[in-house]
């Protein structure tokens, strides 16, 4: 329907995490879009409940609880469209990430070409890659065959050949793909995902039409060797995981339903709207978006109005933590804890985690582990997304991040948190951020559902954001330099609209924080020493205008990439202080 | 707030599907009462193909090659049967390298299935047949004690149930499993070492029951090959009582341990069942209510993890925790006598 037919509907965005079941209005006020209210309730998706129905109308009765308008009719029934008395809503759109990981096959042509980008498109959703095929496999074409059939995938993605290049190799894939769907019992049959010579779409059609359990064939992402184009490709995945999802969980067809199809996996929304955003605000350098969730840890970076987008369900802090440590050392999350807490406690709680994913840390101690948990976690995606970055914005030190215009992140465990700084804390170890940037928190989890609404209302996701709909955290400063601890690498001066100013001494290894309150703007001077950089260039100086925010302007000069002390006591004394500094305990 | 029930009931009635995970033939009949061993349906699937390219053998076309293949479609083929044949001194006959079933034949191949493997599915609890799922296995209903944990190995099987335990903190050491406990189901406490678990295997038994075990026990515990049933969680938690008392007091009875792979999107909890004979069938269990105030619950996470308590108080909207974090909780009165305010999510009804 045109955007100029449905501008004054107002819609209700639901999101179906793995843990937490969200219903959010966007409404009309004052003739611009603006985020309403929005109501939560856990996720009903698993035993004993089995049916994400029940958690969507917990939610939207919460929600109804704080707007004071009807959206459940008695029979529990969405009211749609809205009627005169103020009950219903006019539309409806929908994410979801909750659900199993989504068992893929990855099949192309040349490893480092196809098949890498079939690994990309298959990062861009929920997926655990389970078997993968291209020419230098070795195995005979039974055993690849059986390698399919044992590892039973929910989804395959075909790739290779550039447009009218390579095919009896490739169709030499497809009949082993064929054959192995037609031996899957019909209702485990995997969705399958063609995006490779478009030449050869006849032949896919014809030996995979009847097989798979439902097949989509996209634009080649590989048109020719030299580009990539994930683009086609990823909406097409977006929707096959969507009727994959249908068929797992009971209740998604009812919201696919609601939605009028406009339901999506939450990552892939989450992506569409960095791109979206890196294209309005014409970003020079890159946006960044993470989400810390319990299914998994999503991370979407645009670039240039182009998009890499990362989700990682085996760094999801729910059902997954029980295989966490198949990725990553003990070691490398204990450095994150501010308490003395014994490995062995970590590891338990890793397991009993897992059996209970949406439940909450209820004491200090379990806090502690869960925030290490998520610095881990979140720093695992966004190293292995960082290797996907376009060659052109990769930083000449590999290990750093290229800077950033924006970091915009949500997820419970970031949004819930304790406080508004150690959400910042936990993402400056993380992301380990260069630069200047301001930083948003994402309390309400909207930018997926602006992703979603977007499709239907392009004005929507627009009008929200501008109007405030994150909170941010203020604007980070993040020095990079070789320098001994305690060296002092820059001068700052932050001056204030009233003409007052602010200063600080910075040292190698402190984290320093000059106020500047949500709303306020300043102009802070930056005097590095030499070959410092805070941004402007190794030992540039400058002046430049920042924002405040519910932290204020957070000099970050601990080190790139940051060097936890090796000393147990001295690190986690250091850690207290810095959870001090910016104002948590 | 909705409410999940952890079934720790002594009377219930319990329905289960029980289905085979590959289509094949039911053998159960409606309204058949079975016992834990009876073979309620079978299936036979192969664990291997071998895929035979007539055509590049012969260096052929696809349709040439096809002219030449004697099988078809589900023929059942022995060793060395022919499956193609061109004549001539220089082109030998393709012969079946196993015995196995066509599954394909044309575009001048042929795909056999090989390694044929059958499976049986047993119907796993004491009951009666109440509904044929076609190809795919039974639904049967029993009433018993009913006792949901949260995590099984995998397997399932039967057994008397044996209590090696005084208190819901002891622990099970292997010098407990002796010769007597051969074939039995072990109620035991907390699983600390690999030992007790390498003790199970050698006699063998038919089952463990655990309060709870050491995560760094996990690969082993997935390798036994009788059924184990954690009911409180990883790490040293003790028994929550409700269970102790429960399967105690039911020492000496046969009991079915059903710790197969948890769907949790369409399954049910790892769980042991107890039958009972019974005069009147009692009610099926439900699986969730509303939380309110006086519901015996039980924690499913620190600062007591597995202990009971009543909830005694369910404040209006968030609670700040000791942690921090603000949610929807709970006042617990706890077994120990404490109160301690816990997030709803992390409490479960017992029911």
């Amino acid at each position: 329907m045109p955007t100029s037919l449905v501008q004054n509907e107002s819609i209700l965005a639901l999101e179906v995490g793995a843990a937490v079941t969200r219903a959010v209005l966007f409404d009309v006020v004052e003739g611009q879009y603006r985020f309403v209210a929005a109501g939560q309730a856990p996720t009903t998706a698993e035993a004993p409940f089995k049916d994400i129905g029940i958690g969507l109308r917990e939610a939207i009765e919460a929600l109804q609880a704080v707007t004071g308008s009807k959206i459940l009719a008695p029979d529990r029934n969405l009211i749609t469209p809205s009627q005169a008395d103020g009950s219903g809503v006019d539309a409806v759109v929908a994410t979801i990430s909750a659900g199993p990981s989504v068992k893929t096959v990855i099949v192309g042509l040349l490893n480092d070409v196809s098949l890498q980008s079939a690994r990309r498109l298959a990062q861009s959703t929920y997926s655990r890659v389970v078997e993968s095929l291209d020419l230098t496999d070795q195995r005979k074409p039974d055993q690849q065959l059986d390698g399919i059939v044992r590892s039973r995938p929910d989804l395959v993605i075909l790739t290779g050949g550039t447009d009218g290049g390579a095919s009896r190799s490739i169709l030499r894939m497809l009949e082993a793909v064929g054959l192995a769907c037609y031996l899957m019992p019909m209702e485990k049959r995997p969705m399958v995902l063609y995006a490779g010579n478009q030449n050869l779409a006849n032949d896919v059609q014809e030996l995979l039409g009847g097989h798979a359990g439902k097949l989509e064939i996209s634009h080649n992402v590989r048109p020719s060797l030299e580009t990539e184009d994930l683009g086609a490709a990823s909406r097409e995945l977006a929707g096959l995981v969507t009727k994959l999802r249908q068929r797992q969980i009971k209740g998604v067809d009812e919201l696919y339903m609601w939605s009028g199809g406009n339901l999506l996996p939450t990552a892939y929304a989450q992506g569409r709207m960095i791109r979206f955003l890196s294209r309005l605000y014409e970003s020079t350098r890159g946006l960044l978006s993470v989400n810390v969730g319990a299914s998994a840890t999503s991370v979407a970076a645009g670039f240039g109005g182009e998009l890499t987008l990362g989700t990682y369900p085996q760094f999801g802090l729910g059902e997954s933590l029980g295989g966490l440590l198949q990725f990553t050392e003990l070691d490398d999350i204990m450095r994150w804890l501010p308490l003395d807490i014994s490995p062995n406690v970590v590891r338990e709680y890793l397991s009993q985690k897992s059996l209970y994913p949406s439940a909450l840390p209820a004491t200090r101690d379990e806090q502690g582990i869960s925030q290490a948990l998520a610095r881990q976690a979140l720093y695992l995606a966004v190293r292995a997304l960082q290797k996907d970055f376009p060659v052109s914005v990769r930083a000449s030190r590999t290990e750093l991040m290229p800077p950033l215009d924006l970091i915009l992140a949500g997820g419970g465990i970031i949004s819930d948190g304790v406080s508004l700084g150690q959400s910042l804390l936990l993402l400056l170890d993380a992301i380990q951020p260069v630069g200047v940037m301001p930083i948003l928190i994402d309390q309400n989890n909207l930018l997926p559902l602006l992703g979603v609404a977007g499709e239907r209302n392009n004005y929507l996701p627009v009008q929200v954001i501008d109007s405030g709909a994150f909170i941010g955290l203020g604007t980070v400063i993040s020095v990079v330099a070789s320098a001994n601890y305690g060296d002092q690498v820059l001068r700052a001066r932050l001056t204030y609209g009233d003409g007052t100013e602010a200063r600080a001494d910075v040292k190698f290894g402190g984290l320093e924080i000059l106020p500047l309150l949500s709303g306020q703007s300043a102009r802070l001077s930056l005097q590095p020493a030499s070959r410092v950089d805070a941004g402007l260039g190794p030992g540039r100086s400058g002046a430049i205008p920042v924002t405040g925010g519910a932290v204020g302007v957070v000099i970050d000069a601990r080190g790139r990439p940051l060097k936890l002390p090796s000393d147990p006591v001295r690190r986690r004394e250091l850690i207290k202080k810095w959870y001090y500094t910016v104002g948590g305990s | 707030m909705l409410a999940p029930i952890l079934h720790i009931l002594p009377l219930a009635t319990i329905v289960r599907e029980r289905t085979l995970p590959v289509a094949g033939k039911v053998i159960a009949r409606l309204d058949q009462r079975v016992s834990p061993t009876d073979v309620v349906a079978e299936a036979n699937f192969a664990r291997e193909h071998v895929l035979l390219d007539v055509a590049r053998s012969f260096g052929i076309s696809a349709n040439a090659a096809d002219r030449l293949i004697k099988v078809k479609e589900g023929d059942r083929l022995t060793q060395d049967a022919l499956i193609a044949e061109r004549g001539g001194m220089f082109a030998p006959p393709i012969k079946a390298p196993r015995p196995g079933r066509v599954m394909v034949a044309g575009g001048g191949q042929v795909l056999m299935e090989v390694g044929d493997t059958r499976v049986e599915l047993r119907a796993g609890m004491p009951g009666v047949v109440t509904q044929i799922l076609t190809e795919r296995g039974v639904v049967i209903r029993t009433a018993g004690a009913l006792i949901q944990g949260t995590w099984g190995n995998g397997r399932i099987d039967n057994g008397l149930m044996v209590n090696l335990i005084d208190k819901p903190d002891a622990v099970l050491a292997p010098d407990r499993l002796d010769m007597n406990r051969r074939g039995s189901v072990i109620l035991g406490g907390h699983v600390r070492d690999a030992e007790t678990l390498r003790a199970a295997a050698e006699l063998p038994v038919r089952g463990l029951i655990l309060s709870s075990m050491l995560s760094s026990l996990l690969p082993m515990a997935v390798q036994m090959r009788f059924p184990i049933l954690v009911l409180d969680g990883f790490g040293t938690i003790p028994m929550n009582t409700a269970a102790f008392n429960l399967l105690t007091s039911n020492n000496g009875r046969e009991a079915t341990v059903n710790a197969e792979p948890f769907d949790r999107y369409n399954g049910n909890p790892p769980e042991v069942i107890i039958p009972l004979p019974v005069s009147h069938e009692p009610e099926e269990p439900h699986a969730y209510i509303p939380f309110s105030a006086g519901q015996r619950v039980r924690m499913r996470r620190a600062p007591h993890p597995g202990m009971l308590g009543t909830l005694t108080n369910l404040p209006d909207g968030l609670s700040l925790l000791p942690s921090g974090l603000r949610a929807p909780a709970g006042e617990v009165k706890l077994e120990n006598g404490a109160t301690v305010l816990v997030p709803l999510v992390n409490l479960e009804v017992v029911g």
